[in-house]
């Protein structure tokens, strides 16, 4: 579909203006181009968007990624490109972490992924459930969009040593959580935290997959003497499994590029590459190493674009059956 | 990111400048006089570059662009605020809340332009940096021997104006034993309870609390490494709480009843919302910070720059600096002459004896790569 109206809409020729007895393929072909002027019209202000707040920064951190690090502020620094920046990055602290935020979005996609599921399946099967639905959804909405250091204070609030919850455990139970291994601050806490936007977000996307399975085809598995399992296994399963799989996926995005709660969190004692590209661009601390945070960047930019595309190959294929 | 930083700088310079215009300021030059105060080094005792020619020749220029002064910072509010009133001179505060890098950047872009800055108040490491390229004009206040000499640039081109020690503050009513040292931290009964502004590989404030730990642990300041142990340490113990969001809140309710950070910053943020908040400079380790001035070679106001300075650096300008919770650099003078204003000297725990002492560049640089490679390796 896309293509053909791409073909229809080709450049014309220029109009030259100096032919004479031309006039109504002249006004056809003005009507023609206005047309086609006034329908791409339409997507400039999204096309100057993303090239202005995407691609342009993506250009910039590739080209400062590939200049070598300064340490002054002369603006002089006509060099030749060097892949020194790349290699800082994937040795030392950098490596760890780069190693820790994959593990990170690894963890806090494929957990919340099966919890999400969970309970995106019990609303969606659930009897008599338009308000719980609704609640759930509007819950899921807002829960997936709640980050950064207000979520950490949050979680610090409730749950540090001397938070509401830690109190009440304590009181209830008179048993110190914290005491017994419980902590905020180390990849375990962050991870938990992580939970918090992470399982309604797969709420959020996990439901229209949800939604696409036909009640008939379920049916027609019964009439054909086939039982739960093997719905599951032959039907459901494999019809649900790229959707599955695609929003895991966006949640792993969603975890690798997480920053100011884990920073808020931690304080830079568990090493994470959006933390310390922070620290490189934003810190006070270290001065005229910009340039290894670009290239941090650009590995992250690289990770997320495997990932996306991952995605949208697995919603391709579900897409054959949630029509 | 740094060419929107740029502009975004040029933007708000611009901006300012046309607002100075508008009020009618009336621009440099040095008419009748015919002294060039650009070149002035230090002003004399009588004759033509005597303070009350530099006053009179800064009032004729009328104008004084500073930049990056937010008004709830050091006092600068009221400080320019009685500059002008005393010598009817216009202030522009170009982007009140950029940073050092940015002032250089402006001096540097903004060259041979009225609304270029004439005075700057930024890092260390940037005062070095404006000097290596030439950009400040040497200048000794009259006050000048009273700057310990290893604050000031022995040719006068930037100079100590402001700082603190890293402190630790406490919550007497959370805290029952009250810390004196690093080393006294290090007490089980603070289990959960010490924090810091924020992450050492990001903060300023934390970095040098990593550096004041080394110093009380036999390390220097051409070895940081055991400040990064002493913290790993108290990590392990389990009296370190992480969070990179320290402050008064965390304070407040309890996350952090013991926070180190600049004296200056616990006593102006902590202390006015926590009853009976307390701070101490560790007994072990006194690591002190100062901001410099300098002013700028291109000045476009050059009287006015210097005298900018005059002030600062005269018992009034020190003392509003004081009143504004920062160490000013010639305080130990001040109480000495029994001129420092004693309320304002009360809110802060008194200074350790002895000079102070500061890291070279070379050390300083040394000392953030091994703190930003091996915090979270050691500590996490």
């Amino acid at each position: 579909m896309a293509d053909s109206m791409t073909t229809a809409v080709a450049p014309e020729p220029e109009y030259s203006g100096a032919r004479p007895g031309a006039s109504r393929t002249r006004s056809d072909r003005v009507t023609k181009v206005l047309r086609t002027l006034l329908r791409w019209a339409g997507v400039l202000p999204f096309t100057a968007y993303v090239a202005a707040g995407l691609l342009a920064p993506m250009v910039a951190i590739v080209i400062y990624s590939l200049q070598p690090n300064h340490g002054g502020f002369v603006a002089s620094r006509a060099t030749a490109p060097t892949l020194s920046n790349f290699d800082t990055a994937v040795h030392g602290t950098y490596l760890t972490g780069l190693t820790n935020v994959l593990l990170l979005a690894l963890v806090t996609s494929v957990v919340p992924g099966v919890f999400g599921f969970l309970i995106a399946y019990a609303i969606h099967t659930a009897r008599r459930g338009v308000v719980l639905r609704r609640v759930v959804i509007t819950a899921a909405g807002v829960f997936a969009n709640f980050g950064g250091v207000p979520l950490a204070f949050l979680f610090i609030a409730t749950l540090s040593t001397t938070g509401i919850v830690t109190g009440w455990i304590k009181t209830l139970f008179n048993f110190d959580i914290w005491d017994h291994g419980f902590s905020l601050y180390n990849p375990y806490g962050v991870a938990l935290v992580y939970l918090y936007f992470q399982i309604p977000l797969m709420v959020l996307v996990i439901l229209p997959a949800l939604e696409g399975l036909r009640p008939a085809w379920r049916e027609a598995a019964e009439n054909l003497g086939g039982r739960s399992w093997h719905y599951w296994r032959h039907i459901g399963g494999p019809v649900l499994l790229p959707s599955f799989l695609g929003c895991v996926l966006l949640l792993f995005g969603s975890g690798l590029s997480a920053y100011a709660t884990a920073e808020a969190l931690t304080g830079g004692t568990i090493a994470l590459t959006p933390i310390q590209i922070g620290s490189l661009l934003n810190g006070n601390v270290l001065a005229g190493q910009e340039n290894l945070g670009y290239a941090l960047g650009v590995i992250l930019v690289v990770i997320i674009a495997v990932v996306m595309v991952g995605y949208v190959l697995l919603q391709r294929r579900a897409a054959r059956w949630l029509r | 990111v740094r060419t929107s930083k740029t502009l975004a700088a040029i933007v708000a310079v611009a901006g300012t400048a046309m607002l100075a215009a508008a009020c009618g300021s009336s621009g440099s030059g040095s008419g009748a006089s015919s002294v060039n105060w650009a070149k002035v080094t230090h002003i004399s005792a009588s004759g033509s570059t005597d303070m009350a020619n530099l006053v009179a020749a800064a009032e004729k220029e009328g104008q004084l662009n500073v930049i990056t002064l937010p008004s709830n910072w050091a006092n600068y509010g009221t400080i320019m605020k009685d500059f002008t009133a005393k010598y009817h001179i216009h202030i522009s505060d170009a982007i009140p809340e950029g940073s050092s890098g940015q002032e250089i950047q402006a001096v540097q872009t903004e060259k041979g332009q009225k609304r270029a800055p004439d005075v700057v108040d930024v890092g260390t490491a940037f005062a070095v940096e404006g000097a290596n390229d030439g950009l400040w004009a040497p200048y000794k206040v009259a006050t000048w021997s009273d700057i310990p000499g290893n604050a000031k640039d022995g040719n006068g081109d930037y100079y100590a104006d402001y700082g603190g020690y890293v402190a630790i503050g406490y919550n007497p009513a959370v805290v029952k034993v009250a810390p004196t040292s690093f080393a006294s931290l290090t007490n089980p009964a603070y289990k959960h309870m010490i924090g810091l502004n924020n992450s050492p590989t990001t903060a300023g404030a934390a970095f040098a609390a990593v550096y004041a730990a080394a110093l009380a642990n036999g390390g220097s300041f051409g070895n940081i490494e055991p400040g990064i142990q002493y913290f790993a340490n108290l990590n392990k113990i389990g009296n370190f709480v992480p969070t990179a969001i320290g402050g008064p809140t965390t304070v407040q309710n309890g996350t952090t009843p013991i926070l180190i950070w600049w004296d200056y910053l616990l006593a102006s943020e902590v202390s006015p919302v926590v009853k009976g908040f307390k701070i101490v400079i560790p007994s072990d380790s006194s690591y002190a910070a100062y901001y410099d001035q300098a002013i700028s070679a291109t000045a476009p106001d050059p009287a006015a720059a210097r005298l900018w300075e005059e002030f600062l650096y005269s018992t009034e300008g020190q003392n509003l600096w004081l009143e504004g919770y920062a160490r000013p650099i010639e305080l130990s003078t001040l109480v000495a002459n029994g001129t420092v204003n004693k309320t304002a000297y009360a809110k802060l725990p008194p200074a350790p004896s002895g000079s102070l002492k500061f890291p070279t560049d070379a050390q300083q640089a040394s000392a953030e790569n091994v703190v930003s490679q091996n915090w979270a390796k050691q500590v996490g």
